[in-house]
This record gives C-alpha cells, structure tokens and sequence, in this order.
C-alpha cells in the first residue's frame, strides 16, 4: 500500500479493520482444512513390525536356534562331530558354535561313541548337571545299541540304558550330514514343546471339583 | 635303529651271574625263572655295558597252561633292547614279583595286567583294577574267560 508522507497515522483505522478481516478470513479458511492425523504415520511402522504369534512358537525358536552342546565325546564318532562344527558343514548356522565345556551351560547333549560301564555314572552325572529343558542325540550306532561292541563285557549297549534320549543318528560314524539331519529332527521335536503348561484342573473353566 | 640284543648272549651272561635263572633262551628273547626275576632284572639295570634303564611295556600272554608275563627293556644310553619273560604256572592265583621298584613305568601296566588277566604282583603298592569297576566278576582277557 502506498503510503503518503503528509498522513499523521500510517494506516487509518478503515484499513487496520480491514486488515484485521483479511487476516481472519485467512485464519477460517486454513481452520477448514481437515486437521492431519497425528497417528498416520504410524501405519506403514505397525504394518512392518508388529507380527502376532503365539508364545510357543516364540520360545521354540528360540530354543530350536540356541542348543549348545556339552562336551560328551567318549570315542571316535566325535571327529565327525567336529567335521560338522567346522566351516564346511557349519553348525554355527544352527546356533551350535559354542560348545559349552560345561554341562551347566549347555542344554542338547550329543552322545559320540561308544559308552563302557566305567564312564556311565560319569555321562549320567554330566545330564544330571544339565539345566532344564534338555536334549540328548545319540549318534551313531554305538551310541544306539552299542554298535559292534554290544556284546563285550565292558560296553553298555545304548545309552538309553543310562540317560534318556530324543533322537537316534544311526552310522559308524554317521556323516555330518545325517547328524545335520538328526539336529532338523529335534528342532521339530522342540517346536511342539507347549511352553506354558496347562492349568491344574480346579481352574480350568466349567471343570469344578 | 634300535639294536636288539641276542637272547642267548645275555642268558649266557645271567647263567654266569645268577646260576640256574634261565629257563630258555631264544634268538631274539629269554625266559627267567619267576623267583630270580628281580635279581635279574636289577643286573639288567645296572650293569655296565648293559644298562636297561627304561622299560617299554609289561605285558602278559596266557597259554591256558601256563601264564607268560613280558617285559621289554631298551637302554637308552646304548641304543640296544631286549625281551625277557617270566612264567606262571596255575590259573588259581598267579603271583610274580613287580618290577615297579626298579621301573616306575610298570606301575600302570601292571595294574592292567592284574585288572584283565589275574596276575598278582607281589609288591606292587597299590595293586587294584584300573579299567573295571571294583566287583567285576572274573579277568575278561583270560581265555577261558565267559560272560
């Protein structure tokens, strides 16, 4: 607005009210406007990383891709277990890389060999020192029936005789990749583990007394 | 390489020494009666010119009439070995003296011997099973041996 210098206000007050309507039309108009959600970017964020699962299938997994093995290798079915630790084979893909060089640590216990009498209490003691929930594999045949050792006076023919146990590698030795195998069995084993028990009876729903 | 000495030499040597000791000499080995065992085995030792100072291994054979206990020296200041052996006759209660206070290595083996095939060593300090549990019935490597 040109502005004269003979005036004794700047604006007059025709042109203050004015301006004051201007800026409230522009201050309605804007209000109109629809208002943008605070919560929209949220959308995309929620769409990726909110998954819904069930507790089960949480801890199996868990569980199924952290089994460290204990040390328990009396005889000659171990090399084929280190082949199988080592790069070409490659445990770590499974989360087996760290060999726990004590049972307290460790939660799957894969049985090499052949087992005499005079190491059974020793092996029974190490699952003993296993915490909760744990696993053993026997590998190999000595480890199922004692293999061709089952009729001498010293060997114990399975060691399901001593220690319970989940799942059977037949072989002499077995390859790593049967032991492979054995180790994707178990992991389906673990996966149909129910985590969270059932509810005692009295407080289960329409089953009173 | 390792000479081994000739069986009869020093059976010729011993029957010098010990008159009456050896029981049969061979090319390669000789057979000491049980009861000059340690005299001879002490002279194997400490002879000059001989010099047995280590034992390789304490071994036992059984033949179902008699037991064969085996012992091979070497010395390893002259680079030379042989094989001497004792007989046991009696499958009840085979005893023969330990040789483990002129080698310390037999200690293990002897135990072994005693664990699996039912040979006693008379002065052996401590003389028990060693691979079988304490209560095991019988000495599995005899063979007349049934499970």
């Amino acid at each position: 607005m040109e502005v004269s210098s003979d005036r004794e206000y700047i604006y007059t007050s025709s042109e203050l009210d004015q301006q004051e309507g201007q800026l409230i039309e522009e201050i309605k108009a804007s209000a109109r406007e629809a208002i943008p959600d605070p919560d929209a970017w949220l959308d995309e964020e929620i769409k990726r990383n909110i998954l819904l699962t069930t507790v089960d299938a949480v801890v199996g997994w868990g569980r199924r891709y952290s089994l460290w093995p204990a040390v328990c290798f009396p005889a000659c079915c171990a090399f084929e277990f280190i082949a199988a630790e080592g790069p070409r084979f490659d445990l770590a893909r499974f989360g087996m890389d760290a060999m726990r060089a004590t049972p307290r640590q460790a939660d799957l216990m894969i049985t090499a060999g052949t087992l005499t009498w005079k190491m059974a209490p020793v092996v029974r003691r190490i699952y003993n020192q296993m915490p909760e929930p744990k696993w053993v594999i026997a590998m190999g045949a000595c480890a199922i029936s004692g293999g061709i050792f089952r009729s001498s006076y010293s060997v114990v023919p399975g060691y399901n005789r001593i220690i319970p146990v989940d799942v059977y590698v037949p072989g002499c030795p077995p390859r790593p990749e049967a032991l492979i195998y054995g180790i994707q069995q178990l992991h389906k084993k673990i996966n149909k583990i129910h985590v969270i028990p059932d509810l005692p009876q009295f407080l289960q729903k329409g089953k009173q007394g | 390489m390792t000479a081994a000495l000739s069986g009869k030499e020093i059976a010729s040597q011993l029957e010098e020494k010990f008159p009456g000791s050896v029981e049969e000499s061979g090319q390669d080995s000789l057979v000491v009666k049980t009861d000059s065992l340690l005299a001879a085995a002490g002279y194997l030792k400490d002879t000059e010119g001989l010099k047995f100072d280590y034992l390789n291994y304490v071994t036992a054979v059984d033949y179902y009439s008699y037991f064969e206990v085996v012992y091979q020296l070497t010395s390893l200041e002259h680079n030379h070995t042989i094989v001497i052996k004792i007989r046991c006759y009696g499958r009840e209660n085979p005893t023969v003296p330990s040789v483990i206070g002129l080698w310390q290595g037999a200690d293990f083996q002897e135990r072994e011997i005693y664990d699996l095939m039912g040979i006693t060593f008379e002065g052996h300090p401590n003389l028990k099973r060693i691979l079988l549990w304490e209560g095991f019935p019988g000495h599995p490597l005899r063979k007349d041996f049934n499970q």
